[in-house]
């Protein structure tokens, strides 16, 4: 029941993107077509839940024993930015077809806010549930961040869908671009606040 | 004279908001109000000046292959650096921007600038330059921060102005995307009368 209640929580009524402002910039970059907006999905689901789970280790059995609690948003970015190069070069060697098609967006990953926004959530957010407000344990940890980095996809995809069928239409100048983009985001945001008070 | 130009081009022609388009997740998760986006823009500022600094007196030393990974290393540091300060000094608006201080290190404006400009030039243009870009940022933040108040609570800088409810959905989530794209739409459409 817990995960169901996580899950839900992070995928819809506290919709990374959309409630949160984390990841913002590859949701305005990447978003151009359904297919690279797949592609920038897979790989954020792949990449904040390995990075969550080794920084949330690194923060429970590195940095808490030894006190130093404040080098957490150093460590954390090095972890993130040594995990993408690994990753990047471990599936080249063994994985070339999934290499294709996650390669070009795996550098984007380090500067996505939303990477290192959920590896520092998990591990100083309380959780609520039930009336107990707990911090969240590893297995919890894992779900909420794979539902999270759901979330980031479910958005860039319903997102890039509206931006493809917004080519066709002729859109006033000073709105091109970033601006309408924008707005569109505005009013999906409208309709995911229909979720919240459901968990 | 030449020197007052590098600031000012961060200001205006070069504003990492409107212009740029960089650093979008602060500048639609902390402009809640005026206060919050002044607060988060000059804490931005901050780090800007001290890494674009720091960034360009090492540039030379540093090999070009790991180039990256140490200027994120320098700019973590002073992130902590303002973390720790403003948790001391100004405990309330660091429990409001939350997540979004340690997130300056990942902000592209900052990484932008010590790339493209701090890494080949002086430590004083460098510093100047991040002070520029810094309060063009801080600008726009406060710009969008004061008009998000004005619609979503009627007030400015906390100020009540204007009596009555007000369109709370201005301080919520789609009040940010729509506030900073009509926004954006007005400084196109100035840009090109």
């Amino acid at each position: 029941m817990e995960y169901i209640l996580i899950i839900i929580s992070a995928v819809f009524v506290n919709n990374i993107v959309l409630n949160q402002f984390l990841g913002v910039c590859p949701f305005l970059g990447v978003s151009n077509k359904i297919s690279t907006a797949v592609g920038m999905s897979a790989a954020v689901v792949f990449v904040m839940t390995l990075s969550t789970l080794i920084t949330y280790l690194v923060q429970y059995y590195i940095l808490n024993p030894l006190n130093i609690g404040f080098m957490q948003t150093v460590t954390f970015i090095l972890v993130i930015a040594a995990l993408v190069q690994m990753v990047e070069i471990i599936l080249k060697k063994i994985s070339p077809a999934l290499y294709q098609a996650l390669g070009i967006f795996l550098p984007l990953i380090t500067t996505n806010c939303a990477v290192l926004g959920v590896a520092i959530l998990v591990v100083t957010k309380e959780f609520t549930y039930g009336g107990t407000a707990a911090m969240l344990n590893l297995p919890q940890a894992l779900v909420y961040t794979a539902s999270m980095a759901v979330g980031f996809g479910l958005a860039l995809i319903i997102f890039a869908g509206m931006r493809e069928q917004m080519d066709l239409v002729g859109v006033p100048k000073p709105f091109r671009g970033v601006p309408i983009a924008l707005i569109t985001a505005g009013i999906l945001a409208l309709a995911f606040m229909g979720f919240s008070g459901i968990v | 004279m030449n020197r007052l130009k590098i600031i000012t081009n961060g200001i205006i022609k070069g504003n990492p908001t409107f212009v740029l388009v960089l650093g979008m997740c602060p500048t639609l998760g902390t402009t809640t109000s005026a206060a919050n986006g002044m607060g988060m823009g000059l804490a931005t500022t901050f780090v800007l000046m001290l890494s674009n600094l720091v960034i360009s007196l090492i540039s030379g030393v540093v090999p070009s292959k790991v180039r990256i990974p140490s200027f994120v290393v320098v700019i973590a540091v002073f992130v902590t650096v303002v973390q720790l300060v403003m948790q001391a000094y100004v405990p309330a608006l660091y429990e409001t921007l939350g997540l979004f201080i340690p997130l300056i290190v990942v902000n592209c404006i900052v990484l932008g600038r010590a790339e493209a400009y701090a890494s080949k030039n002086r430590p004083l243009d460098s510093f100047l330059d991040g002070l520029g870009s810094g309060l063009g940022f801080t600008l726009s933040l406060t710009t969008l921060g004061a008009i998000r108040e004005l619609l979503g609570s009627g007030a400015f800088f906390g100020w009540k102005v204007i009596p009555g409810d007000a369109m709370l959905v201005f301080i919520l989530a789609p009040g940010a995307f729509l506030a900073l794209g009509y926004l954006m739409v007005l400084f196109n459409k100035i840009k090109k009368a």
